[in-house]
């Protein structure tokens, strides 16, 4: 029995089919859950239910309510298994198995152990976007970076590995990937100088199966010299320590705090790296690679196919995180594998994801300002990087020099709030942030567990435009085109969903859930939650009725940049005060609120 | 010395912001005396220098950049708080300026059932601690509602006092 065992998971090993993301592929496909963060592989945060749709969304009425017991940024959102939801909660990131057949009864809580001085090494806030679900295990990943595999029906725990060191400011916020027979992970701390990288784990046992870093020697970075390329051509060798100054790559940052997307087929899997440290870009001169790069990595190997940096040498923190949606579109009447990014940088990519060819560049708020747009001839020696305008360039002005007017922030015309795309009208929804920025450069110290940021900002919104600090477009990924831009008070800072209904959801600072026609923009329903909404919107389905979830909970970058208000230095002192605050709209707390039609 | 001082309590009542600084029976504002481009108060703690057309000493300056760079990913612009952290701009005014120095230095804890607030040291920080009482000033300026949000304009340059000084503590 023990040789057919083995030879059996040789042969599945071999035969790279019978993996736990077969299972999970199965469980995927079934609208009626929710069993990822991403939704699914894709990262599309599409559902095919139709029950709550343009015509019905109206009547869309509160059907339950759930307190996390945390009052701080909630980002992410419930996950559904079959009977059971998984609930996730920032620091001290509790997991609540909650039995959606006896009315939401606690099935089970998971309360980790953390130290709590890693809250201290948490840049904005102890937001955590949530846990994912694999073979009948939930996976949690802590703020202290701590991996733990829960047994979804009881909530013992069947492994846990360490994956960084709070200590030296290695932290964790983002979701994992369960993929294949492994979790694919992340890590946070680009503000204390981490080298950033993503780590596989064996999806049965938490061995640690490879490690590949953002920036460094050719074998941490997981590159072939003469196999990986960017934009069709090998990177060659040491492409990444050639483009940093002495060992500064090592403090280098490109941390992976964003999404994980997948594809099968292709045996890829898709992230995106931040900003390379400090913030003061005459610190590290060269191109920083491989930081604000998307990756494209064989899942089993680790190594990188292609990569494409999208900022070289980042001036504004523009953190290349954000997720990833793969689509399959036609473009001149070709059927393509298509990767979609909406870059803090402001620029919508859009992307062959078998090759990496860059296929469109195009700005997605056209307050963007710090380039002139991205060079898209193959022929051209600045091929697919951005031409940056002097006026907006940080390195270009100096360090101890306010460069004023730049846009988008900081906070990027986008951050981790992931979009949604939906097959049905072949269009993206994206939350965004309308936001310009002053950053003064200076030199900082390194101190290892310390911030390392090295730039003042101030923000405020766009100026000569509606005055809001965000925007809810409709994009169109082929034409590079906004369809229809909503404007909103305060950033977008909550995670789109899209339905077969035509209905396309999203939350608001103020708290407000809303829900817009997919085609139109017309806003068919808003219900104003217990506080202000940074999770992101989810969908399920049980004995026939379709529901609307979502984690309200103030905080994260927003809660801290937003609170009090933002003020224009360049309007001069009188006009100081002249924009809302958020904290006169919402308060701290920790609520999931479940919708329904009624019966 | 003491006429300054009422003059500036005056003015604060008059602003409706006698409420805002506490009871304290020293004056922890009002310059008594400038040293290398330093300002300090009667008990020898670091202070603003804020002239009548709005020029502030180096050190408020200093304070405004650092602060935005060290202090400003939790505790929001400006001193003015965050859904995370609380308002420094109050804290420089409620606290003694040794426990404000204390707490930055070794950091605080309130970790309990309904707060998970924590405050790293930042002892070991020289971008923090070589700065800290530029920090502290423009939060107390901040507190005491004599300087508004914003970039402050007019300054005095950094004296040569100022800049060994950092040169030493940066180890340049």
């Amino acid at each position: 029995m023990k040789t057919f065992m083995t030879l059996a998971s040789v042969a599945a090993m071999a035969a790279g089919g019978a993996f736990a993301s077969d299972t999970l592929q199965a469980e995927i496909d079934k609208p009626e859950q929710w069993v990822i963060q991403t939704g699914d592989y894709k990262n599309q945060r599409y559902s095919k239910l139709d029950q709550i749709n343009r015509d019905t969304v109206g009547d869309l009425q509160v059907a339950w309510t759930f307190s996390t017991g945390v009052l701080r940024g909630h980002e992410g959102s419930p996950l559904v298994v079959g009977d059971t939801m998984f609930v996730h909660t920032p620091f001290p990131n509790t997991v609540y198995a909650l039995d959606l057949a006896d009315d939401g009864r606690i099935k089970w809580r998971y309360e980790p152990k953390q130290d709590p001085d890693v809250i201290g090494v948490m840049c904005c806030d102890t937001v955590y976007r949530g846990v994912a679900y694999a073979d009948g295990k939930v996976f949690l990943h802590q703020a202290d970076t701590t991996v733990v595999a829960l047994d979804a029906e009881t909530g013992e725990v069947a492994w846990s590995a360490v994956n960084g060191d709070p200590s030296k400011g290695e932290t964790n916020t983002a979701t994992v990937l369960p993929v294949k027979d492994k979790i694919i992970v992340g890590i946070s701390g680009g503000e204390f100088g981490v080298q950033g990288h993503v780590t596989a784990y064996a999806i049965e046992t938490g061995e640690q199966l490879w490690r590949a870093y953002s920036v460094g020697p050719d074998d941490q970075i997981m590159v072939d010299p003469e196999k990986t390329t960017e934009l069709g051509k090998p990177i060659g060798p040491d492409s990444s320590i050639n483009s940093w100054e002495g060992d500064q790559w090592k403090i280098g940052g490109g941390t992976t705090w964003g999404w994980f997307s997948a594809d099968l087929e292709e045996n890829l899997f898709y992230y995106g790296t931040g900003n390379p440290s400090t913030w003061n870009p005459a610190q590290r001169p060269g191109d920083n690679k491989w930081s604000m790069t998307i990756f494209a990595r064989d899942i089993d190997t680790g190594v990188a196919k292609w990569v494409y940096q999208m900022t070289p040498h980042d001036e504004w923190d523009y953190d290349g995180v954000n997720e990833m949606i793969l689509s399959e579109q036609e473009i001149d009447g070709e059927t393509r594998k298509l990767l979609t990014h909406m870059d803090r940088n402001g620029i919508g990519y859009t992307m062959d994801r078998v090759t990496g060819e860059l296929l469109v560049a195009e700005k997605y708020d056209p307050v963007v300002n710090w380039t002139t747009g991205v060079d898209m001839d193959p022929e051209s020696e600045t091929y697919g990087r951005p031409a940056v305008v002097a006026e907006y360039s940080t390195e270009q002005n100096g360090e101890d020099v306010n460069s004023t007017g730049i846009c988008p922030s900081a906070l990027g015309t986008k951050d981790q709030q992931p979009g949604a795309y939906s097959p049905r009208t072949e269009t993206f929804y994206v939350p965004t942030n309308h936001v310009c920025m002053d950053y003064e450069p200076f030199r900082v110290a390194y101190t290892a567990g310390q911030p390392y940021v090295g730039a003042t900002l101030s923000m405020y919104p766009a100026p000569d435009s509606h005055g809001g600090m965000g925007n809810f477009i409709a994009w169109d990924n082929i034409n590079g085109e906004i369809k229809w831009s909503i404007p909103e008070q305060f950033s977008v800072w909550s995670g789109a969903l899209a339905t077969a209904g035509d209905v396309v959801f999203y939350g608001t600072l103020e708290g407000y859930l809303k829900a817009v026609d997919a085609e139109t923009g017309d806003e068919l329903y808003r219900f104003k939650t217990p506080s202000g909404i940074i999770g992101n919107v989810m969908t399920y389905e049980r004995e026939g009725k379709q529901y609307i979830g979502i984690l309200s909970g103030v905080g994260g970058w927003a809660g801290i940049g937003l609170a009090a208000g933002l003020t224009n230095p360049n309007d001069g002192l009188g006009a100081v005060g002249g924009y809302a605050a958020l904290s006169d709209y919402t308060a701290l707390g920790g609520q999931l609120t479940v919708f329904a039609l009624p019966d | 010395m003491k006429f300054t001082a009422s003059l500036l309590a005056a003015g604060l009542a008059a602003a409706g912001m006698a409420g805002q600084a506490t009871a304290q029976d020293v004056d922890n504002l009002s310059v008594a005396y400038e040293e290398g481009g330093r300002y300090y108060t009667e008990d020898d703690v670091p202070t603003y220098n804020i002239g009548e057309d709005g020029t502030v000493d180096w050190l408020t300056y200093s304070g405004f950049r650092r602060y935005h760079s060290e202090c400003h990913v939790c505790h929001g612009p400006e001193g003015e708080g965050s859904s995370y952290a609380p308002a420094l701009k109050t804290s420089a005014i409620d606290m003694d300026y040794y426990d404000f120095l204390d707490v930055v230095t070794n950091g605080r804890k309130v970790v309990n059932a309904a707060s998970h607030n924590v405050m790293p040291a930042f002892g070991d920080n020289p971008n923090v601690m070589c700065y800290i009482d530029d920090i502290y000033v423009y939060l107390k300026a901040r507190g005491a509602d004599v300087l508004p949000r914003g970039r402050p304009g007019q300054r005095e340059d950094k004296s040569d006092d100022i800049r060994a000084a950092e040169e030493a503590c940066l180890g340049l």
